[in-house]
């Protein structure tokens, strides 16, 4: 009977959460806002975007991995969020193959040729989104909404306009495909917050930052109102729960996640106060991903017994 | 009253319930009962009795190898049929004494003993030493050496560990219920040789019937006191410990007496004070039998080198056919390939599992979550140390520390890629402090 036991280095129980099942809840997180944006641009038939940019990231991440021969890792859900995620942050009117391509950059390029999962030093989904405003900036800053295109809240109230917040935190507004409701992000940040999937270590600090920031730099004092609008308006919500948290590209000590949410509300109220365009939370997001090394290096935790908190 | 507890950690499921109540129940080996020659942290034993030797109960068959070592004595009567190579739990083959069990278990007459207070301390010590104990809650760090620190009167805590945090093991807590008065009068010894020194009994907060005991049975002692721990794995590691009873903080370059402590483990408090009060050397121990893959799971007390195919028969048997067995707890105990192994001075328990999970979790990329610095009990970076391991970057993994590793296995559990981050950091671990000495 005994020549069937197994032998391998202790532990010997592991935890239930696995990488995929990480990634599905995330996917999962994601779906209030999905299905709100789809329901939004209807008329734009967003659900089309959605579906093949997050189909073409899944493909090739397969296609990728069956010819190099790679174990195929499309299991691990992992393809499937970027895709999803790039999808999310693209105007509704955007032609489904730009779509398409922005999905193949970000897996092939930014993911893959830096190795695969775990490897890449910036988030892919906004490294395709960057790539996409660069090869396509007319298409990816037109915003459409119920077939008119117009300004987007953020860009109207960059224009110093008023804006409506209540439909800025319900979300039938302009704006790209999953981050103009408020409440539909919001709904998936607090299931993952509560499932443990990301804490508010990183987009806490990051709000809070941002938030000071706006408020001496605006110029216009405690004006509540415009610092609600500033909250709610652009990829903001989208970025600061989905991206910003995202566990490759951000720092792996705590102390590094406060310092690079800290990092992530300064940019980001740089570039909208003072940048040329209205938006500026992919940048800062994507700045901070090329920062983390160095913000990791600096915030390394003194060892038990070596000093440092206790 | 705020807990006592460290930063960190992890909580497995915790398995007890299926020995918890099962009151210690002796068994009677038969057939062969095997000694290995280390069952220690150091030299290993040397045997002074040859093959075809008649021993008795009680009689030394193998005296300390050294200073850093233990002496270890026959567990029943009966004829030395060899000293050879065998399978020890650890995975190791090494010398063993093979005793055949004649059943009488006729003893050998033990010396009277003196009263603790007509004893001097070294007398204490060295009583302690020759009756062979160790710390037998699994490092097996001869118990006269952690007794004998360079400043004894620096020493102001002795801790018990009755934390007992790994999962399905249930031994100290039987031993704490059932023998509360042989674990206090271990203590007592103890407290004797440091005076001053208070004595705590630090113990999880899922054992509230132990406190409870223990609080009753201590309350007309006043340098012993009892300090409930929050439940969490690993609180009885020793650094761990110490921080959470005293607050001072140790690394891996220290020792306990440097924080004033010393821990000893219930297991080992016990034979204590069977060695000092009682006269008698060490040979047998408690062990939990528990796992799905056994019939009735228990705690058994256990002459040491009783086979452990004995162990699970005494336990029914198993019911089905299991896929992993371990000696110890599940997150630092060993994996055997064979049941055919004997209890040794550290061996807390046998555990059969009808499946192993770690051959179901395929390791896949890190993800860089951070859940495994999140959970490391030592505060270093787990997933970049077992990255440096695997490169063989023994420069990097000192300066980053990969010495402050205590093995606890935290990591390793807790990562969804399920990197087997603990066996990459432990065997760097082991090449580096081997090249430390060697400089
Ligand atoms: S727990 Fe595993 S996946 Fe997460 S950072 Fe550590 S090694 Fe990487
Ligand atoms: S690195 Fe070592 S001390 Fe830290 S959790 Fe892993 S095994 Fe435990």
């Amino acid at each position: 009977m005994n020549n069937k036991l197994r032998v391998s280095s202790s532990p010997h129980v592991r935890d239930k959460v696995t990488t995929g099942n990480i990634m599905l809840m995330v996917v999962i997180a994601l779906l209030p806002a999905t299905i709100f944006g789809i329901y939004n641009f209807r008329h734009e038939h967003a659900w089309l975007l959605v579906l093949v940019t997050t189909a073409s990231a899944v493909l090739t991440e397969y296609i990728y991995e069956r010819a190099l021969h790679k174990p195929v890792t499309v299991k691990d859900c992992s393809a499937l969020v970027t895709g999803l995620l790039l999808a999310l942050n693209l105007p509704p009117t955007l032609p489904v193959w730009m779509g398409a391509l922005g999905a193949v950059f970000a897996i092939l390029v930014v993911k893959q040729l830096f190795g695969g999962l775990g490897q890449n030093f910036m988030n892919p989904a906004l490294g395709a989104r960057c790539f996409l405003l660069i090869c396509f900036t007319g298409r990816m800053t037109t915003f459409t909404y119920d077939t008119v295109t117009g300004a987007t809240p953020l860009a109207t109230l960059k224009a110093g306009e008023s804006v409506d917040t209540m439909s800025m935190l319900l979300g039938n507004t302009a704006g790209t495909i999953g981050e103009t409701s408020v409440i539909a992000l919001l709904i998936g940040a607090i299931l993952l917050l509560w499932i443990g999937v990301i804490d508010l270590r990183i987009p806490g600090t990051y709000l809070v930052t941002f938030v000071i920031f706006i408020l001496l730099f605006s110029g216009r004092g405690l004006d509540l109102q415009y610092v609600t609008a500033h909250l709610c308006g652009g990829g903001l919500m989208l970025g600061a729960w989905f991206m910003a948290t995202d566990y490759v590209t951000s720092p792996i000590t705590k102390r590094g996640q406060i310092v690079y949410g800290i990092c992530l509300g300064i940019l980001t109220g740089l570039f909208r106060l003072f940048g040329g365009s209205a938006e500026g939370v992919s940048y800062a997001i994507i700045i901070s991903n090329l920062l983390v090394p160095l913000i990791e290096k600096v915030t390394l935790p003194k060892p038990f017994g070596k000093g440092g908190e206790k | 009253m705020a807990l006592f507890t460290f930063k960190g950690g992890i909580h497995p499921d915790d398995g007890k319930s299926l020995a918890k109540d099962q009151p210690i129940r002796k068994i009677l080996p038969t057939g062969i009962l095997m000694y290995p020659l280390s069952q220690h942290i150091g030299a290993p034993a040397v045997a002074v009795v040859k093959k075809g030797d008649h021993v008795l109960r009680g009689q030394k068959i193998a005296d300390a190898g050294g200073f850093v070592s233990a002496p270890i004595y026959a567990s029943v009567s009966g004829q030395v049929k060899a000293i050879e190579k065998h399978l020890n739990p650890t995975g190791s083959s090494m010398d063993c004494i093979l005793i055949e069990n004649d059943g009488d278990y006729q003893e050998v007459e033990y010396p009277p003993v003196k009263p603790l207070d007509q004893m001097a301390r070294e007398e204490i010590i060295r009583q302690i030493g020759d009756a062979g104990i160790v710390g037998m809650g699994g490092a097996g760090f001869p118990t006269r050496v952690k007794l004998s620190p360079k400043e004894p009167e620096k020493i102001d805590y002795i801790i018990a560990n009755c934390a007992e945090c790994e999962p399905y093991i249930t031994a100290d807590y039987r031993r704490m219920l059932e023998h509360t008065e042989e674990l206090i009068g271990g203590m007592r010894v103890v407290l004797s040789l440091f005076e001053h020194a208070k004595g705590v009994f630090a113990v999880e907060d899922n054992k509230k019937d132990c406190i409870e005991k223990l609080r009753e049975a201590i309350k007309d002692e006043p340098r012993m006191e009892v300090c409930e721990l929050v439940t969490k794995y690993p609180q009885g590691a020793e650094r761990q410990l110490i921080y959470a009873v005293t607050k001072r903080a140790i690394n891996s370059t220290m020792l306990p007496a440097d924080a004033g402590c010393i821990v000893d483990n219930v297991e080992t408090l016990v034979a204590i004070y069977q060695a000092v009060i009682k006269g008698r050397p060490l040979m047998e121990r408690i062990v939990t039998v528990s796992g799905d893959a056994v019939n009735a799971p228990g705690n058994f007390r256990v002459l040491l080198g009783t086979n452990h195919d004995e162990l699970i028969a005494a336990a029914g048997g198993f019911k089905t056919e299991p896929e992993k067995v371990i000696s110890g707890g599940p997150m630092m105990g060993f994996a055997m390939i064979t049941t055919d192994t004997p209890v040794t001075k550290t061996s807390s328990a046998l555990l059969a599992f009808t499946k192993d999970v770690v051959a179901r979790s395929a390791e896949s990329a890190c993800i860089n979550c951070g859940r495994c610095v999140e959970v490391c009990p030592s505060r270093i970076i787990p997933s970049r140390l077992a990255d440096y391991a695997k490169r063989q970057d023994e420069e990097t993994f000192v300066t980053q520390n990969g010495l402050e590793c205590v093995e606890c296995g935290s990591c390793s559990y807790v990562c969804p890629a399920k990197r087997q981050l603990k066996q990459a950091i432990g065997s760097m671990r082991k090449t580096a402090l081997a090249n430390k000495k060697k400089k």
